[in-house]
């Protein structure tokens, strides 16, 4: 039986004998390897964005809103009616026993003043608790306490933009800032979180005490009143246990009968950024299908060209054959030039893969990541695709009858 | 022992309706160191027997021993093997590999029989050197002339050691002068080695050359008688 590296030598001379052949033939694997990486690469990088951003917003979270209002007849939507307020944020902290942390939050948007900057920025009200529960760190300063909330002091914690745009290189910290003309101490600045899923600056914006947002700065129309709760599980397997937990205390304390209609709803945001982020696996897995169907093409171009290789090539088959060639020796001599053929081209198309990423994240601004598990998978498909192409050509030639072929004109 | 024994050998072709007996009930032995000439016009079944003796084609009837092995009712790779080991083909066309050096070109048999890379360029160059190639082994056959082509062809033949070479038309090819130089080399292996020579000509003048002359027609064989001395003589 003949050794597979002279078998690579013959089959490497053979593919220099037709250059230019040899080489558009690789071009259809080239450009199906390199789409394939590419699409992964962009499917990649557009759930990673999800997952970090989901890291950002802090995990394991519901967010209840008040319920929607009717005003003759018409429904105003999600939020637009006050039923929740910050006894029921409260109770939740209390009594459900899946729930780790509570922030109730009163926001709005304020101008705020410092020497002769100013800035118009969105202002939260909320609990100490924001910070567990969105996974939130301080970069400066000390975050303000229950009895801060209790007092509704005038104390404030600034985002970064915020920092930025204020202060400058200066820092915060002990500075007196005005929000609605109403003077605050900076008394920490929360740590950089960059964008959210929507593309919002979250680092844009001023935490204060709940009751001072509700009392101070926009005022309420009943006391105690919250737009929003949001609420951290102990853990990703407590959320269903949270959710009933919250619905059922809830409704109790809203007096909501069961055929009635809630005036709260609790949703589930890191299963809302799961089912996105599984949809952009999915569009990417399809984006790769896609371009696995180019490789597939390029296959088919591989097996044409091996069978004009093997026709041309009839008469060194019979030469081979009558000097002693068994029929692998023939097989194993044309898959090797197919999967030379394929692999040059898969590993030409890699590097067009992995470049064409980082042009289209330059160009286009689109995250991608390129997998070293997708360059592996491309390249094994390419090989994959090269000997099963390659082998029914191979599989011809091992067919011909030795004087027919010495014979072939 | 005979070198080569048929017995009945006979190959029949269908052709649509009718059958055509490329080869009739052949039977003869060739011994060893043997130089046989096989002549006859075109049609007479010369090339068929030529193709079931180089284990190139299978008879539809009859058996062929090659060297004691009964050849008959073998695969594809056996006959490849029996090739590989026992008979180096020289053919009126060369057939040598194009864009291939004279060196590999006469390394091929030694491709597919596992012989080590060092060994297959030495004996290559050793058979080279003994059909006065040296200094060409790196030239490819479009760089060479007819004989010289010939001439790789038959250092392929032999570097497997075969002890048979059959040879079809080698000189069909080659200009007078080319020819001759190819038959005085032919006869030396075969005086000198004892390798085993089947010739296919159908000039007289090539054909006596050899020691011995079978005539094919229809498929049988008419005559099978030695050459005379005075032939060899004559030609001298």
């Amino acid at each position: 039986m003949i050794g597979i590296p002279s078998t690579f030598k013959i089959s490497f001379r053979a593919l220099r004998v037709n250059k230019m052949r040899s080489a558009l033939t690789m071009l259809g694997i080239i450009i199906g390897v390199g789409a394939v990486i590419t699409m992964l690469a962009v499917g990649t990088g557009a759930s990673e964005k999800i997952s970090e951003q989901m890291a950002s917003i802090g995990s394991n979270l519901l967010i209840v809103m008040p319920g929607s209002s009717t005003s003759g007849g018409l429904r105003m939507g999600s939020g637009t009616q006050s039923t929740l307020t910050q006894d029921d944020a409260e109770a939740i902290a209390r009594e459900c026993p899946a729930v780790s942390d509570v922030a109730p939050t009163f926001n709005g948007a304020a101008q705020v003043v410092y020497g002769n900057q100013n800035w118009s920025t969105g202002i939260t009200g909320t609990t100490p608790g924001v910070l567990p529960v969105r996974d939130w760190s301080l970069a400066a300063g000390r975050a303000f306490t229950d009895q801060d909330v209790r007092n509704a002091t005038k104390v404030c914690l600034l985002g970064q933009t915020v920092a930025d745009n204020l202060f400058g290189n200066m820092d915060p910290v002990g500075q007196i800032i005005r929000i609605k003309k109403i003077p605050f101490m900076v008394i920490g600045v929360l740590a950089k979180k960059g964008q959210s899923d929507h593309g919002q600056d979250q680092d844009d914006t001023i935490i204060v005490p709940l009751t001072t947002a509700q009392k101070k700065i926009f005022g309420t129309r009943f006391v105690g009143m919250v737009r929003a709760i949001t609420v951290k599980a102990k853990s990703a397997d407590d959320l269903a246990a949270a959710e009933t937990q919250i619905n059922d205390l809830l409704s109790q304390r809203h007096r909501i009968g069961l055929r009635q209609e809630k005036d709260f709803t609790v949703r589930n945001l890191t299963q809302m950024m799961e089912a996105r982020e599984q949809a952009t696996q999915v569009m990417g897995l399809l984006l790769a299908a896609i371009a696995s169907v180019s490789l597939l093409v390029g296959g088919i171009g591989i097996m044409n060209i091996m069978l004009v290789s093997v026709t041309e090539r009839t008469r060194e088959i019979g030469i081979r054959m009558s000097v002693g060639a068994k029929t692998w020796d023939i097989r194993l001599q044309f898959i090797i030039e197919a999967l030379t053929l394929s692999l040059i081209g898969g590993v030409a198309g890699i590097v067009l893969g992995v470049s064409g990423s980082k042009i289209l994240s330059a160009l286009a601004g689109w995250p991608t990541v390129v997998s070293p598990l997708s360059v592996l998978m491309s390249f094994s498909f390419s090989g994959l695709v090269g000997l099963f192409f390659g082998f029914y050509p191979a599989y011809k030639a091992s067919l011909l009858h030795p004087i027919d072929a010495l014979h072939y004109e | 022992m005979a070198l080569i024994e048929t017995q009945h050998l006979t190959k029949v072709y269908e052709l649509g309706e009718s059958t055509v007996r490329a080869l009739d009930d052949v039977s003869l032995t060739v011994a060893h160191g043997e130089f046989v000439a096989i002549m006859g016009p075109s049609g007479s079944g010369k090339s068929t027997f030529m193709n079931l003796i180089g284990c190139l084609d299978v008879p539809t009837g009859g058996q062929y021993l090659l060297d004691g092995i009964a050849v008959g009712g073998r695969g594809r790779d056996e006959l490849a093997e029996i090739r590989n080991n026992k008979i180096g083909f020289v053919f009126q066309g060369f057939n040598l590999l194009p864009r291939t050096s004279a060196l590999e070109n006469v390394e091929l048999p030694m491709l597919y029989n596992g012989c080590p890379p060092k060994e297959r360029r030495q004996r290559a160059m050793e058979a080279l050197k003994a059909m006065g190639l040296e200094g060409r082994e790196h030239h490819h056959p479009n760089q060479l002339s007819g004989g010289q082509q010939q001439r790789v062809a038959i250092a392929r033949a032999l570097v497997n050691r075969a002890p048979l070479i059959l040879a079809d038309e080698p000189t069909g090819n080659l200009d007078t002068r080319s020819s001759v130089e190819i038959m005085e080399l032919v006869v030396k292996l075969n005086r000198e080695s004892g390798i085993t020579i089947i010739l296919v000509t159908h000039e007289s003048d090539i054909a006596a050359f050899s020691r011995r002359i079978i005539k094919f027609r229809d498929g049988l064989v008419v005559s099978d008688e030695p050459v005379k001395q005075a032939q060899i003589g004559d030609r001298r």
